[in-house]
């Protein structure tokens, strides 16, 4: 089987589970609207202010809500089962992308309910050619997955997993989070987004190329 | 110790075994930090043989066994298989030619049985009509669209033989493959080994019950202290 076939089955298992587990969509996409709508209440009844932030807020609620699906994603494959894939010949690199794939397609389907959840809870003045901006968005929510999948993997059949994986994505994240919530930013004032779009298509690469370095040491790892 | 079946060199030397040996370990160690594990395991296993190792829970069968799989390189030692060391990349290689059935069928939970035999004949290469094929011979047709998750213990082991009947392995490893299975099942496990021996491969089998399992192959042997005994 090509490469390219088998990162497209790992994606489309993975998707198809989603689909008949339905947590993102049934249990994490509600709360986080419901933490995204959380936040005005907080601010009170300052609406400038929370059109102002409102933004910056949804990076936040996605950052901290997609990287719960990405390692609870990865978490669904378990120690026997790696082991008959890898028995089975698969190529680590191709299960890590396609894992990588499915992860990114329910965090831009997340970003994508939420950001007009955004648009009403907080009625945020955006400028214009603001859709310019989901580029960036968009490639920082692959970058997410990307990051998610990667801690997961790093982190696989550890007991301190899940106090591990936060502290690797941390970091990872960071590059994301600042060009996904300046790309808007600097669209009102009046700045391009391609120094935002070029930050965010490095690190993607930068986590891409890191992946192909330790798909295998990982997967030997967990075995 | 060199522990091999009686004949086996003569029936390899008479032409009737290809030459190389599948799995040879050579003092073989393994430690899980400083608990020791495997403490200089010897073993030969050539085509055509089928080979049980017994011991009590915790002895370490399904650690030797996952050494076997080249998924655990030793400590110390030397564990070769299909002439591939354990640990490098040449292992790697290898792995197509092992089957593996582990205490708990490697099954995805929210997928169908066939939907999982689908997916694990795509990852190996093979047309997903083998998976029907397989999932006939094991008698699961019926119930091949259930999501694993809703399935028995005992339909979940079958469907875990059957992807071994797809994958047509040259070694096959078997963790108790014989507890909580009925008669029907345990005549697909010994049809299987009995087929992977006939195509020249070799199945290595471990259980605590060392009576059931002396039924289904050559010679048993007894993992003991961390080392494998006759």
């Amino acid at each position: 089987m090509s490469f390219a076939r088998q990162v497209a089955e790992f994606c489309r298992r993975d998707l198809l589970t989603e689909r008949r587990a339905g947590e993102v969509l049934t249990i994490v996409t509600p709360f986080g609207a419901v933490a995204l709508m959380s936040f005005p209440l907080a601010f009170g009844i300052d609406s400038a202010l929370v059109s102002r932030v409102g933004p910056a807020l949804f990076w936040v609620v996605v950052f901290l809500f997609t990287m719960q699906i990405a390692l609870r994603h990865s978490a669904a494959e378990r120690p026997h089962q790696r082991a008959v894939i890898a028995l089975l010949g698969a190529d680590p690199f191709a299960r890590l992308l396609g894992r990588t794939a499915a992860a990114a397609v329910l965090i831009l389907a997340f970003m994508a309910i939420l950001f007009p959840a955004m648009l009403l809870f907080y009625s945020p003045d955006l400028p214009e050619g603001w859709p310019l901006a989901l580029v960036p968005g968009a490639l920082a929510g692959i970058g997410l997955a990307q990051v998610g999948t990667l801690a997961a993997e790093v982190t696989a059949g550890l007991r301190t997993r899940t106090t591990l994986a936060p502290l690797i994505v941390a970091p990872l994240a960071v590059p994301l989070l600042i060009a996904g919530s300046q790309a808007l930013e600097s669209l009102a004032s009046d700045g391009g987004i391609l120094p935002w779009t070029v930050l965010v298509v490095a690190t993607d690469l930068a986590l891409a190329v890191i992946g192909a370095a330790i798909a295998r040491p990982l997967e030997e790892a967990s075995l | 110790m060199q522990l091999r079946p009686p004949g086996w060199e003569t029936r390899r030397e008479a032409g009737k075994l290809p030459s190389m040996t599948i799995v040879s370990l050579r003092n073989v160690q393994l430690r899980f930090g400083p608990v020791p594990v495997l403490t200089g395991v010897d073993l030969d296993v050539g085509p055509g043989e089928r080979v049980g190792i017994a011991g009590p829970n915790g002895a370490g069968k399904s650690t030797l066994l996952s050494v076997i799989a080249t998924l655990r390189p030793p400590s110390s030692g030397e564990a070769r298989v299909f002439d591939a060391e354990v640990g490098t990349p040449q292992a790697y290689e290898v792995r197509r030619l092992i089957g593996w059935s582990g205490h708990d069928p490697a099954l995805f939970d929210e997928l169908s049985l066939r939907e999982n035999l689908y997916h694990f004949a795509r990852l190996a290469g093979l047309d997903i009509a083998e998976a029907d094929k397989a999932l006939h011979q094991v008698g699961l047709e019926a119930a091949a669209d259930r999501r694993a998750r809703v399935c028995s213990n005992g339909m979940r082991r079958r469907a875990d033989l059957a992807r071994l009947l797809m994958t047509r392995p040259r070694l096959l490893l078997l963790d108790e493959a014989h507890a909580g299975l009925d008669a029907d099942a345990t005549a697909i496990v010994e049809a299987l080994s009995r087929r992977t021996v006939a195509d020249g491969g070799a199945v290595v089998m471990v259980s605590h019950d060392r009576q059931t399992m002396g039924e289904h192959v050559d010679r048993v042997l007894t993992l003991r202290e961390g080392t494998v005994v006759p």
